[in-house]
């Protein structure tokens, strides 16, 4: 196996003091998804930006096919797609003309861009649509002609920042779709997101960036497995009491249990009997939890047990 | 939805530095040309303002204002056309700040096209803009009595040269466009430069009803040249001096362009 993207040692500050990037290091087999994870300001922008040769690093280095993104720019740019999270289409041309422009650009004919435009618009479900302004598009649509133009040379490096933000749950889906077909075909997907339901669909690989800094990586089985096999949520009356349950487990559990409003989850790696086990602490303190639920973790749980905070958009919720 | 596969991958055409850097800044021209058809109330109120300043100045101001040698339309549309262009470079900085804010420049960036074509795309799409503009203000200057006291052909020559001058000081605008914040700041940000530049000029008052110190920078200044260059090639006459106003034209033209023009690609290289 070969390496399509790898990046060493990336480091980025914005004026005197924003650390943006702390020496980011991480790599991705050709034909993967990675899944670049983290709440709002961790560094997944700007990681994307320097691979994708629009801002040089400080420090470090980072090829794309085993191209210098910095000295190589030219050549990278060419083997590669980017999707942004703004959705950068030209709202006042057509989608056809959007297509057509970005092949143009890529150094395509003007007869060969129509007729990938073309291609793209039909692949994308977007045909109907192919002679109307994008700016009449809905943000599904949108998303959608955003990724098409990155796919208009089909580059084998696909970058998609944030592709699904503020999609509705069907959009999300159509695109997820197009992410999975893409894959099947063999191109290599670096994919930033805060959506952890997102990453454990997608990503074979998942790299979580706090604070321009990598915390941890690995297979999102991997990742869940660190917190246990399964998670056994336990309900209280009120935060108050979740919180005095919370300090019977402190110290003595196996792995660290966490809190969640009036809700406390604890991980459980070996099977009935730990279940039983945690019965039986809160029976002999002579507190009775009023749910009780046992589930598989979510990457949410191993986000919040690495950073311990919830990522922004659960907080959000919350 | 994806019933059908993916198109087949089409071949990159070979071609070298410079064939590229030219098809790249005609395909970002004829995208903003799009654009300015596909918003047309954008351009007709940007055709508006030119012609309320002609009628201004010639019903309004215009009886006020002595100019020796001709009559004050034919002294007016001479500081009109160099206005309207000066002040249609405003869109050149406002284009970019909106491409930059929503997000275009990052994909533009993220293409293996030149460097230098988005901005190429866009000085070039708004001196496009500005030839329809002169000839719309060229035929209400007509209407109001403005003559050409020449000939068609200088007309024709000063009309190539102020969309020149038009295109060489856009490119501070381009500057600017790239270092503003949003397309707002952009836009404020023009009129501290071109209100000073266009007003204190010869370019609707002789320069002699100034007081010295003004007079001598709306004597030396570049506008002024461009209007002094306009206003002989249009209307001649003894003492027109058409060569020498021509030619320091063509120099400021050039300076601007040899400041400004690497100015903005670096800018362009860095923004964001």
């Amino acid at each position: 196996m070969t390496a399509a993207i790898e990046a060493e040692g990336l480091t980025k500050t914005f004026g005197s003091d924003v650390r943006a990037l702390n020496g980011v290091s991480f790599s991705v087999e050709q034909g993967t998804v990675l899944g670049l994870l983290g709440p709002n300001g961790a560094g997944k922008t700007t990681t994307v930006r320097v691979l994708t040769t629009t801002l040089v690093p400080d420090q470090g280095w980072a090829r794309v096919n085993g191209l210098d993104v910095v000295k190589d720019a030219n050549k990278v740019r060419a083997s590669i797609g980017l999707a942004g999270q703004y959705a950068a289409v030209d709202e006042n041309l057509t989608g056809r003309e959007n297509l057509r422009m970005v092949g143009q650009l890529f150094q395509l004919s003007r007869k060969d861009a129509n007729r990938v435009a073309d291609e793209l618009l039909e692949h994308f479900g977007l045909t109907e649509a192919a002679q109307r302004p994008a700016k009449t598009y809905s943000g599904g649509m949108r998303r959608r002609l955003d990724i098409a133009a990155a796919l208009v040379v089909r580059p084998p490096v696909l970058f998609l920042d944030e592709p699904t933000t503020g999609l509705d749950p069907n959009s999300r889906n159509s695109v997820w779709q197009i992410v999975e077909d893409l894959v099947a075909s063999g191109t290599t997907v670096l994919l930033t997101t805060q959506y952890l339901e997102e990453a454990d669909r997608l990503a074979d690989n998942i790299v979580v960036v706090d604070r321009g800094a990598v915390i941890a990586e690995g297979t999102p089985a991997k990742l869940k497995s660190t917190l246990g096999e399964t998670v056994l949520d336990l309900g209280f009356p009120d935060p108050a009491s979740a919180n005095s349950a919370l300090k019977l487990f402190v110290g003595s559990w196996p792995a660290p249990p966490v809190i969640d409003g009036s809700m406390l989850e604890l991980p459980i790696d070996s099977g009935p009997s730990q279940v039983m086990a945690a019965l039986r602490v809160l029976d002999d303190a002579g507190m009775a939890p009023s749910s009780m639920t046992l589930r598989e973790p979510s990457l949410d749980d191993v986000f919040l047990s690495l950073t311990g905070r919830r990522t922004e958009l659960e907080e959000a919720q919350s | 939805m994806t019933t059908s596969v993916l198109p087949q991958a089409a071949t990159p055409m070979k071609r070298s530095k410079l064939r590229r850097s030219i098809s790249d800044s005609l395909v970002v021209t004829e995208r903003n040309l799009v654009a300015y058809l596909r918003i047309p109330d954008q351009l007709f109120f940007s055709s508006v303002q030119p012609i309320m300043f002609v009628l201004l100045f010639r019903f309004v101001f215009g009886g006020a204002i002595a100019t020796p040698g001709m009559s004050y339309v034919n002294f007016l549309m001479a500081g009109i056309f160099v206005q309207t262009v000066l002040f249609g470079s405003v869109s050149t900085s406002v284009g970019l700040a909106e491409d930059l804010q929503k997000g275009l420049i990052e994909r533009f960036r993220s293409l293996p096209m030149a460097r230098s074509a988005v901005l190429f795309g866009r000085t070039t799409a708004d001196s496009v803009r500005n030839v329809f503009v002169m000839i719309l203000i060229t035929l209400v200057g007509f209407a109001v009595g403005f003559r050409i006291g020449t000939s068609f052909g200088l007309y024709l020559v000063a009309f190539a040269l102020l969309i020149l001058f038009a295109f060489s000081f856009s490119w501070i605008f381009a500057y600017i466009g790239l270092s503003a914040s949003n397309s707002e700041t952009a836009q404020l940000m023009a009129f501290p430069i071109l209100f000073p530049l266009t007003f204190a000029s010869t370019a609707f008052v002789p320069a002699s009803s100034m007081p010295p110190w003004l007079r001598w920078f709306a004597e030396h200044q570049p506008v002024s040249i461009t209007v002094n260059a306009t206003r002989a090639l249009m209307q001649g006459g003894p003492g027109a001096n058409t060569v020498h106003w021509v030619v320091l034209t063509l120099i400021w033209s050039a300076i601007f362009m040899a400041v400004f023009i690497p100015l903005a690609v670096w800018r362009y290289r860095r923004v964001g």
